[in-house]
């Protein structure tokens, strides 16, 4: 392999074909692929919608660490951690969930990767197109309230825009996040020889909605697994304490872009042992039916857990205690050669565990 | 291991209902049978042996590389996916050659497509079939256009299609013998008079002759596609054997069938014996599935035409006979192609080398263009737009990396 990497460089050199930009697409605009949460995201981030604010001294985890949220040092010591997401999604209402579910928990983890298990307290901003039904609305609100109480937070504060017909698809949602904590958890802490911990089945959010949207049924139903983690993540600390060194939650672009990232923040190489990684048979199936790997496929109530190898087994303990990481696993192993690469071992063989480039699309033929 | 006993079942007659008879039942029935049969196919320690084995006959081969060649994406799909070339001996280079349908659609018989969507007929084809290049872009580019083209997931539903309208529907038919079958299916099956075919299907044996008589080929055995033979019948490549002298195993696509069939192709190469040996007897008898293959024949001829960036392949087109030519496109439309031809091509697609990829001489690494230019989401070539491509198989699961 390593002459043939050398062949492209050189084939790439000669002919001057180079990646453009965030990406092929339409020159100078902004694709459907820079949201998909792969590798045009990140260039668009770096190259665009982070310039001029890196310059600018940050007391703690600011936008250049890329982490799920930001922790900013406190005066009196610890550290205040933020978040925010903007939430589409179609349909707004899928099995298992719906947006104002989503929103809530998507906000809640994001802070729990930080290290922050218990908010403070959330935003809502809420722009809304023109004949939303009233009814549909108050539906989103119930599964708010209902998201926010099993995280034990609420939301604080808050913000309505209505915006003609035509102008907005429906409702968009927009949350924050705060929260305190004595100890910061980045996405970047691994090193060799530290295990990998998945909290439960891959893959059950972004098949549900697939499944949905093409109307394929299965023997047992598909379920998003949207829901806020932060107390199984706060168990998680409690058994491992310092050991626990990594979280990131698996969203847009998978288990693989998550371990990808972890990979190549910490400069260490993740083998991941494929038998080992929980996946629903229905899950499994509806992916090979639709040609996807439900290693591309987003997560929304589900960590990987980084651990030094002395904690694994009390930490797996303790996830596997909570009702939402009963089906936690420990799914892959640190190393130094190769730093930034992700393999695979199928049971069967090797491979590499490529990062999704785009949204998934379902094969059709 | 002689040929004859190959696979990982030993025999035609397993896994299948028996085998999920002995499995126990909780549940639900259908979904255990299925994954015990897929268990049995996707043994760890089953696959280490057959790939022991292997080892073993490359070193008394005592070359390298021997190069074998299957003929089908879904063997590379399952050989990428179960990461199978890391447990292949060194020694042993399996080449993908011309085995993606859509691929080697060429660029006139896409052109024809898109002149007939153009021209305002409706067409109905696969969906991978929609984001093949042709000179003046591809069909889902005349979508964009405003052109109307349906993605349908058999010939079935297109035909289904014209059933529920008066206008003109064409479905634009690829593949190899296994999809042909379907094809004819439906034109037997009394289509109403707007259905019609506009036929991109290939056939498999006679570019297996093309890629054997190649000058810079190495090939050394061909691993022919299961589902393929199922209708054809293993014996349709004994005529190829006899001419060329090189082995032919037909293989099945879970992990071990490919092993089995790998061991024994590599057993009669290193025994110099040219033969057809069938791996995948639980699907593949020698005669085939007679009444597909009289279906197939009855509509279908063949016809010399090129396969895109490989040769032209004598006999390697599928056309509707004379007798359905009231459902052929061809002679049902004036398709008129040339004045696509006012487009330049891009420049990229000259920079492209799928056809030297497809017959075995290239590698997607050793093109330019490779997940630079040429992505799944903005495909250059055809071999990055179809899930049975080597360039889309090679960027979904990482190439060939020494792991």
């Amino acid at each position: 392999m390593e002459r043939r990497v050398e062949e492209r460089a050189k084939g790439a050199d000669r002919t001057a074909v180079r990646r453009n930009g965030s990406g092929p697409g339409i020159a100078g605009a902004v694709t459907l692929n820079h949201g998909a949460g792969g590798v045009p995201m990140r260039l668009l981030i770096e190259e665009t919608l982070s310039a001029g604010y890196l310059e600018h001294p940050v007391d703690g985890i600011g936008l250049a660490a890329m982490d799920d949220g930001a922790a900013l040092r406190l005066p009196g010591g610890g550290w205040l951690v933020v978040t925010t997401d903007s939430h589409v999604v179609h349909p707004y209402r899928f099995p298992g969930g719906d947006i104002g579910r989503l929103a809530v928990a998507g906000t809640v983890n994001d802070l729990a990767m930080m290290g922050a298990t218990e908010p403070l307290g959330l935003t809502c901003a809420l722009i809304l197109e023109e004949g939303f039904p009233r009814a549909e609305l108050e539906a989103v609100q119930a599964s708010m309230v209902e998201a926010c109480r099993e995280a034990g937070t609420t939301v604080v504060t808050g913000d309505t825009k209505v915006m003609g017909r035509g102008e907005v698809d429906g409702i968009v949602l927009n949350t924050a996040g705060v929260a305190v904590t004595s100890k910061v958890v980045t996405d970047a802490g691994l090193r060799p020889g530290d295990r990998i911990l998945v909290t439960g089945t891959v893959g059950d959010h972004g098949i549900a909605l697939m499944a949905r949207r093409h109307d394929l049924e299965f023997d047992e139903e598909l379920l998003s697994d949207v829901a806020p983690i932060n107390a199984l993540v706060r168990a998680a600390l409690a058994a491992g304490g310092d050991e626990v060194v990594a979280l990131k939650d698996p969203t847009r672009g998978g288990v693989a872009s998550a371990l990808h990232e972890m990979a190549e923040k910490a400069r260490v190489s993740i083998l991941v042992h494929e038998p080992e990684v929980p996946v629903r048979p229905s899950v499994r199936a509806a992916a090979e039916m639709l040609g996807l790997d439900p290693f591309h496929i987003a997560n929304e109530g589900k960590a990987l857990v980084g651990v030094r190898p002395g904690a694994v087994d009390a930490v797996l303990e303790a996830l596997r205690a909570h009702p939402l990481g009963a089906e936690a696993a420990v799914i892959g192993t640190c190393g130094e050669d190769h730093p930034g690469r992700v393999v695979l071992d199928t049971g069967l063989g090797r491979r590499l565990l490529t990062e999704p480039v785009g949204e998934p699309l379902p094969r059709i033929c | 291991m002689s040929g004859a006993d190959a696979g990982p079942v030993g025999t035609a007659s397993g896994p299948g209902p028996a085998a999920a008879g002995r499995a126990p039942r909780p549940a639900s029935a259908a979904r255990v049978s299925k994954d015990a049969a897929e268990l049995r196919f996707r043994d760890p320690e089953r696959a280490r042996e057959l790939a022991g084995a292997l080892e073993g006959v490359c070193r008394q081969i005592g070359r390298s590389p021997v190069s074998v060649m299957h003929v089908c994406g879904s063997h590379e799909q399952s050989i990428a996916k179960f990461g199978l070339r890391a447990i292949l001996p060194d020694a042993l280079d399996v080449i993908m050659g011309p085995g993606c349908p859509v691929c080697v659609t060429d660029v006139p018989e896409v052109d024809e497509a898109v002149a007939l969507a153009q021209d305002g007929v409706r067409m109905a084809s696969y969906g991978d079939m929609l984001r093949v290049p042709g000179s003046a872009g591809s069909l889902s580019d005349a979508q964009a256009r405003g052109a109307r083209v349906d993605v349908v997931y058999s010939p079935a539903d297109a035909v289904e299609l014209a059933r529920g309208t008066d206008e003109e529907i064409v479905f634009f038919a690829s593949g190899f013998e296994t999809t042909a079958v379907a094809t004819a299916a439906v034109i037997l099956d009394d289509p109403p008079p707007n259905f019609s075919v506009l036929s991109s299907h290939k056939y498999i044996p006679p570019v297996m002759e093309i890629v054997a008589e190649m000058p810079h080929t190495r090939v050394e055995g061909f691993l022919a596609a299961g589902h393929a033979a199922a209708i054809t019948g293993s014996a349709i490549f004994e005529r190829f054997v006899e001419r060329h002298g090189l082995p032919v195993v037909v293989a099945g696509f879970e992990p071990l069938d490919i092993l089995a069939g790998l061991l024994t192709l590599a057993e009669l190469v290193r025994d110099g014996t040219p033969a057809v040996v069938n791996t995948f007897p639980r699907c593949v008898t020698r005669e085939g599935n007679r009444n597909a293959q009289e279906q197939m024949w009855k509509v279908f001829r063949t016809t010399g035409g090129r396969w895109r960036g490989i040769a032209h392949v004598p006999n390697g087109n599928l056309r509707l006979r004379d007798e359905f030519a009231k459902f052929d496109a061809r002679r049902r439309f004036d398709i008129d192609v040339r004045r696509l031809w006012d487009y330049a091509p891009s420049q990229l697609t000259q920079v492209c080398i799928c056809g030297d990829i497809m017959a075995g001489i290239a590698a997607p690494t050793d093109c330019p263009l490779y997940g630079e230019a040429c992505r799944p989401d903005t495909p250059v070539g055809a071999c990055m737009v179809s899930t049975e491509g080597t360039c889309r198989i090679w960027h979904q699961y990482g190439g060939h990396p020494d792991l």
